[in-house]
């Protein structure tokens, strides 16, 4: 099965400021779609209105060419958000994190959870509490998320903020075999992120 | 792809929220230090005379319950909200509204459930019988898990706000105005040996209401909150 996330025609409206409108994407299996633009142009909202976390004046966004409104337990279900905020507890440790991540949304097992942890470099780290770790471990947690429950799509915004070059060259491979696989990633990016790949489309907000 | 049922989803919510209070449980006593203190401040403000102290008891009792329940509502979604966790749990395939009741669950049992514990404690030392205790008690149980629930509902509206714990308690108060005017006119009636069963029937009412409606208006509130 094929799946495609369409943009149609988006416009969006924060405070009194018009940041986008008739904005389209189009994005098929295997593909990245990277968002450019700089600060404070509405990239944030572009993915948020993605994730369905907030509503676009108008426009629509398909998944499967239905709007996402319409079935969003299935769209979740496919769906994993890396936002500007890890969304991680600092109370409990990596494991514990990714733990409630998986009862909230898809199964997974307890050996995909701690294999989840190794992907990204934390396995050793698993069982203390998140508040001990680093800004960049932290994100870490959070990039761990995308392993879980078998999203298909993944939402990024910003993902190697605050990671080290070793570890952004390891998220690139990370996001590379996402795609190879049949994913589909939007992200935001200021570095050049997996930019020498074909799979890359990039789509730029003007202010 | 397998989702993970709906009741295995609450029970790890609840657990998690039921950890993290545990792990922070320096914040956990100040509802109900608040309300014991409070509560005891009475008898040496306004006298230790017996007559006295029953017929102002079930008021105080009931506000300083009320009080405690607001003192802890502003933190219910405050950290989810900041560190982001709480988008994530809006993203979850499950309904948002049955997520945020679990929330609001352990809300109660953290802050709720040991004033009613502490209350029969208080209610000696305002100088009530054993009826009325009882009464206080039931009152109490009926009554302190609608308080969660609206004040969870204001909560949510206001989480967005940088310092929203002043319109909390202003949207909140006239919504608790019933809520308190019920109980403590059954811990009144029972102490003058009267029939209690109308205000507990309106307590009960109040109580089914907000469960069925309050998680729907909480997850409104908290999607309007992120948006």
């Amino acid at each position: 099965m094929t799946a495609k996330l369409e943009v149609v025609d988006l416009e969006c409206i924060r405070g009194d400021r018009r940041l986008f409108s008739g904005l389209n994407l189009s994005l098929n299996t295997g593909q990245i779609q990277r968002v450019e633009g700089p600060n404070g142009v509405g990239k944030t909202s572009l993915l948020r209105i993605i994730c369905g976390l907030s509503l676009p004046e108008s426009g629509d966004i398909l998944w499967q060419g239905l709007p996402i409104g319409a079935q969003r337990a299935d769209y979740c279900s496919g769906l994993a958000y890396v936002g500007h905020t890890h969304g991680i507890k600092l109370e409990l440790s990596p494991l514990e994190n990714l733990r409630l991540q998986v009862a909230l949304g898809v199964a997974d097992t307890e050996l995909n959870i701690e294999g989840a942890l190794e992907r990204v470099g934390l396995y050793p780290f698993r069982s203390q509490p998140c508040r001990t770790l680093s800004a960049g471990q932290c994100r870490r947690v959070a990039m761990a998320r995308l392993f879980l429950g078998q999203a298909r799509l993944w939402v990024l915004d910003e993902p190697v903020n605050g990671i080290d070059q070793e570890g952004v060259r390891e998220i690139e491979t990370l996001l590379e075999s996402h795609v190879s696989h049949g994913g589909m990633i939007v992200l935001t990016s200021h570095q050049p992120l997996c930019m020498d790949l074909p799979a890359v489309r990039t789509v730029r907000i003007d202010p | 792809m397998r989702r993970i049922g709906l009741g295995t989803a609450l029970l790890a919510l609840t657990q998690r929220d039921l950890t993290l209070a545990y792990r922070r449980r320096g914040e956990l006593a100040n509802p109900i230090l608040f309300f014991v203190i409070v509560t005891s401040l009475f008898p040496m403000g306004v006298g230790p005379a017996p007559e006295q102290l029953r017929n102002i008891g079930p008021g105080v009792i009931w506000v300083a319950s009320l009080l405690a329940t607001l003192l802890a509502l502003e933190a219910l979604f405050r950290s989810d909200y900041e560190d982001g966790s709480l988008e994530q749990i809006t993203l979850s395939p499950h309904p948002v509204s049955v997520l945020a009741f679990a929330k609001v669950a352990v809300h109660w049992l953290i802050t709720g459930l040991p004033l009613l514990i502490v209350s029969p404690l208080l209610a000696l030392l305002m100088q009530m019988d054993s009826s009325t205790m009882k009464t206080l008690f039931f009152s109490l149980l009926l009554g302190t898990p609608t308080l969660s629930l609206i004040g969870a509902v204001a909560a949510a509206l206001t989480v967005g706000l940088k310092r929203g714990g002043l319109l909390l308690t202003l949207l909140v108060l006239p919504l608790y105005v019933p809520v308190l005017i019920f109980g403590t006119s059954a811990v009144h009636s029972a102490a003058h040996g009267l029939a209690v069963a109308g205000q507990f029937y309106a307590l009960g009412a109040l109580l089914a209401l907000s469960i069925v409606l309050a998680p729907i208006a909480i997850a409104a509130a908290l999607r309007a909150s992120l948006n």
